[in-house]
This record gives C-alpha cells, structure tokens and sequence, in this order.
C-alpha cells in the first residue's frame, strides 16, 4: 500500500485535477450566466407589469424552495420521461444557472429598491424613457450595490456546483467519490478534495475583491478610490 | 375679469405661441386637491418666480410642466402644441425641451460630472461619445466646472453639483428651464455661485420658471412673481407693484415674514 503521500501525489493529484478542469467549466458559465440571468429576473421583479412580476416571484420562490439536488434530478432523470434529454454536463449546468439567477435577483432587487427616486425622475427629465433608464442609470448603480451579494452567491455556486455527480458529472467530487470507493481511503481522499474546493473559494474571493475594486465609485459605500 | 383670462386675451395677440403654455391644470393626490385649475403662459425669454408657503403646490405645479406628474385635467403645450401625457415618444420629445433642476441635484451617483452632462446627450439625443462628451465639457466650462470634469458627484460640493445639474440641463438645448428651488438645499456660503449660474442665464434671455425663496434674487430678475397658496396662484404680478412698500400683497407680507427669520 502507497504511504499517505505517495498516494496523494500519485493517485489523488491526478485524478483531481482531471475533476478540476471540468468543475471550473461548469463553475465559470454558471457564474457569469447566472449573475446575468439574476439582473434581468431581479430587474423585471421591480420594473416589470405587474404580471410579469408575479411570474418572476413565483420562479424565484419555486427555486429557492426546492433542493437543489431535487431540481437536478428532475432535469436530468425527470425531463427525459417528457422527451427532453440533457447531457449530465448541460443538465448541471442549467441547474445551476437557474438555481443562482434566482439567488442573485433577489440581491439586485434589493439593491434596485435602494436607488434614490430622484435618480429615475433626473433621468425622466432628461427625456430617458422608462427602459433606457433602468438600462444607463439605475442597473448601474444597483449592480454596484449589489456586487459583495451576488459575490457571496458565486461563492455558494463553487460548492455547490459539487452536487453536478449526482447527474453523473464526474466533476471534483465526482473524481474524488470514485477514487475513495475504489481504493478505501476515504479520508485522504475527502480532505484533499476540501483543499481543492478551498482553493477554488479562494481564488474566487480574490477576484471578486479586484472586480469590486475595479468598479468601485466614490459614494458607494467601501473604500473609494 | 380673472386674471388667467386677460392673460390669455393678451396672448392671442402675440404673433408667437408662448413657450409654454398650462391650462387649468388640476390634481388631486391622496384624496388632497394639490392643484386647483391653475394656468400659466410663458412667453420667450421671462423669468417666472413662483413663491409662497411649502405645501403650497408649486413643485407639483413645476413637475406638471413637463409631465414627470400627470394632472387629473388640464392641458400642457410647448410652443403652442398640446402635449399627450400618454404618448410616450411626445412626452419625450416634450422633457427633452424643458430642462429640470431639483432641489437636491439628483446627479447621477455613478457617473463623473462630464459623463452626467454627456450620459442624456448619448442615449437620448443618440450622439457619438466623442461628441457627447466635448459638449458636456463645453457645458461646464458654461458654469465654471472645467476643472471638475473627472470627479464622481461624492466628491463635488452642494453648489458644485447643482452647477453640474444646470450643466446638464442646457446641453440639451432646452427651450424654458424649471427650477424647483434650486438653492434650498445648500449651505448659504454656497448659495451665491449657483444663483450667479442662474443671474447669466437669465441675463442670455433663457426662458426659466422658478420655484425658490431668494427674494431679493427673485425682486431683481423677475418677469413676474407668482404667489402659490393651497393649490392656487393667489397673487401675480412684477415685483415692483407686489412688493412696493406701500402695497397690502399677501406676497408682500410672506416676504416681510421671510426677511424677519
């Protein structure tokens, strides 16, 4: 049997790294899909008719209150029985975007309902019109609001894009599963996929700090530049 | 004979429609009539000074004129065209000729002072960036602010933003300006380089309404001063017969009682 760390070098490296590649590609389009998808959707739900606003509000309150793991089994296992086939990438993926939209509206939207009034009227009386408004001047200001939110949810995202093996996405945790069901050694296995995860959050961490930096603006709250 | 009326009389003479005209305008907010069929005309070039006690509906009566209120009746014309309040493109079309500035500025949190002047030239006016951006620069050096250009409203003074506020306003070659108390808000060392702005603009013939209790600003430059109570405009007239001392205005009398604060 290898020492503790031959076999991290030899076994657990190897194949984690190869998890690693595929968890950054489901990670990176969720993220920025996600963000996207959570500015329209929180937007509608402030600015949208009254209609439209409910429909947002009954999506967000469906994805907020069924499991994740519950959403991606009907993806993936339940749609195929409708006719409708995922790949388990595409399928986690989807889940995910969906999952995180939802999450991050709800930051926009309380950053949207923060913007001062006389912002809208200012721009009104310039001549904008109502989506030219929300689109140059209140978007904006309420991302900018709503950035150490939405980067608390990307956070999440990392984690939770682990739940990707449950649709059979050999993914990091995948990776790791298969390794400590193969050769027993569930504890190496299972902490060294911890830092993983860890590096990951970090990194992440980091480059939200820049991005709020990079978008930082005297007046909105934080250190100025 | 009402006063409105012979205004109006006097009106039909004039070869040029008035730059903007209200007609019994009306409306009623939270079950409280806030505008009792009040009308205006403004002819080009005039300095309109609404004054009188707050409540008294002259804000309102300003966001009426270009529309950012809705009044429950009435009818809004720029340069003798009726206004739809509900055809948007028209209602458009309408704020870009008529130029605000509140009481607290509103300037754009997230944009420096050029791209506050440049931002309604872009996507309203649908100029190229460059452009956009050499007439916001044109604009401020109008009131003072070359210098100011790159700095976010945060770091601007109250004055210095309200001068970024005008700034905004002119560079879209509005055609009458609506001042809602536009000096309020300052500290009083700041007032006087905001009315200075104000006094030039005035002096260059722009047509403006104005809303604010500077009196002897208001004594000096206006056409004529409007006094607005409870939803409707009680006194009108020059400065020179409603504030003559031996006139008994109820103008007169809010102005002595201002003076004594």
């Amino acid at each position: 049997m290898l020492s503790t760390m031959d076999f991290f070098w030899e076994r657990i490296v190897p194949n984690l790294d190869k998890g690693l590649w595929l968890t950054v590609q489901i990670i990176a389009p969720s993220a920025i899909i996600g963000f996207l998808l959570g500015v329209f959707i929180g937007t509608l739900r402030v600015f949208g008719s009254p209609k439209i606003r409910k429909v947002m509000d009954v999506y967000t309150a469906i994805i907020r209150g069924v499991p994740l793991v519950v959403q991606l089994f009907i993806l993936y296992f339940g749609l195929p029985s409708i006719g409708i086939y995922f790949q388990p990438y595409t399928a986690a993926v989807l889940g995910f975007i969906l999952c995180s939209g939802a999450y991050h509206s709800e930051y926009i939207r309380g950053a949207l309902l923060s913007i001062k009034q006389g912002q809208l009227k200012a721009a009104y009386a310039l001549g904008f019109t109502r989506v030219q408004t929300i689109l140059w001047i209140v978007v904006p200001q309420a991302v900018r609001r709503a950035l150490p939110g939405c980067g608390n949810e990307i956070i999440y995202l990392i984690k939770y894009s682990s739940l990707a093996y449950i649709v059979t996405c050999m993914e990091l945790t995948g990776k790791a599963k298969a390794l400590a069901a193969q050769t027993f050694r569930f504890t190496e296995v299972f902490f060294a996929v911890g830092l993983y995860y860890l590096f990951l959050t970090t990194v992440a961490t980091w480059l939200l700090a820049w991005l709020e930096r990079r978008l930082s603006i005297p007046g909105f709250g934080g250190k100025s530049r | 004979m009402r006063p409105e009326y012979r205004y109006a009389l006097m009106n039909t003479q004039t070869p040029h429609p008035p730059v903007l005209s209200m007609r019994n305008i009306s409306i009623t907010l939270g079950g409280r009539k806030i505008l009792n069929s009040v009308s205006l005309d403004v002819e080009r070039g005039e300095l309109k000074v609404l004054i009188g006690p707050s409540g008294g509906g002259k804000s309102t009566f300003l966001q009426c004129m270009n529309l950012l209120v809705t009044p429950d009746a009435g009818s809004v014309s720029i340069e003798g065209a009726s206004v739809n309040p509900h055809d948007k493109k028209a209602l458009c079309r309408l704020r870009q000729d008529v130029g605000m500035i509140f009481q607290d500025f509103n300037l754009f949190d997230h944009l420096t002072a050029v791209k506050n002047v440049a931002i309604a030239l872009r996507r309203v006016k649908g100029m190229s960036r460059e452009a956009a951006e050499e007439r916001a620069m044109h604009e401020l050096g109008r009131v003072g602010l070359t210098d100011k250009a790159d700095l976010y409203p945060a770091h601007l003074s109250g004055g210095q933003k309200q001068r970024v506020a005008i700034a905004r306003a002119l560079a879209m070659d509005p055609k009458v300006i609506l001042l809602d108390e536009p000096t309020s808000a300052l500290d009083p060392e700041l007032v006087g380089e905001v009315l200075a702005v104000i006094r030039d603009l005035a002096k260059s013939g722009m047509t403006m309404i104005m809303a604010t209790h500077q009196m002897d600003f208001a004594t000096a430059l206006a056409s004529e001063i409007l006094f607005m109570e409870q939803g409707n405009i009680i006194e009108r007239g020059t400065p020179g017969s409603l504030l003559a001392p031996d006139s008994a205005t109820r103008t007169r009398d809010f102005c002595t009682r201002l003076a004594d604060m």
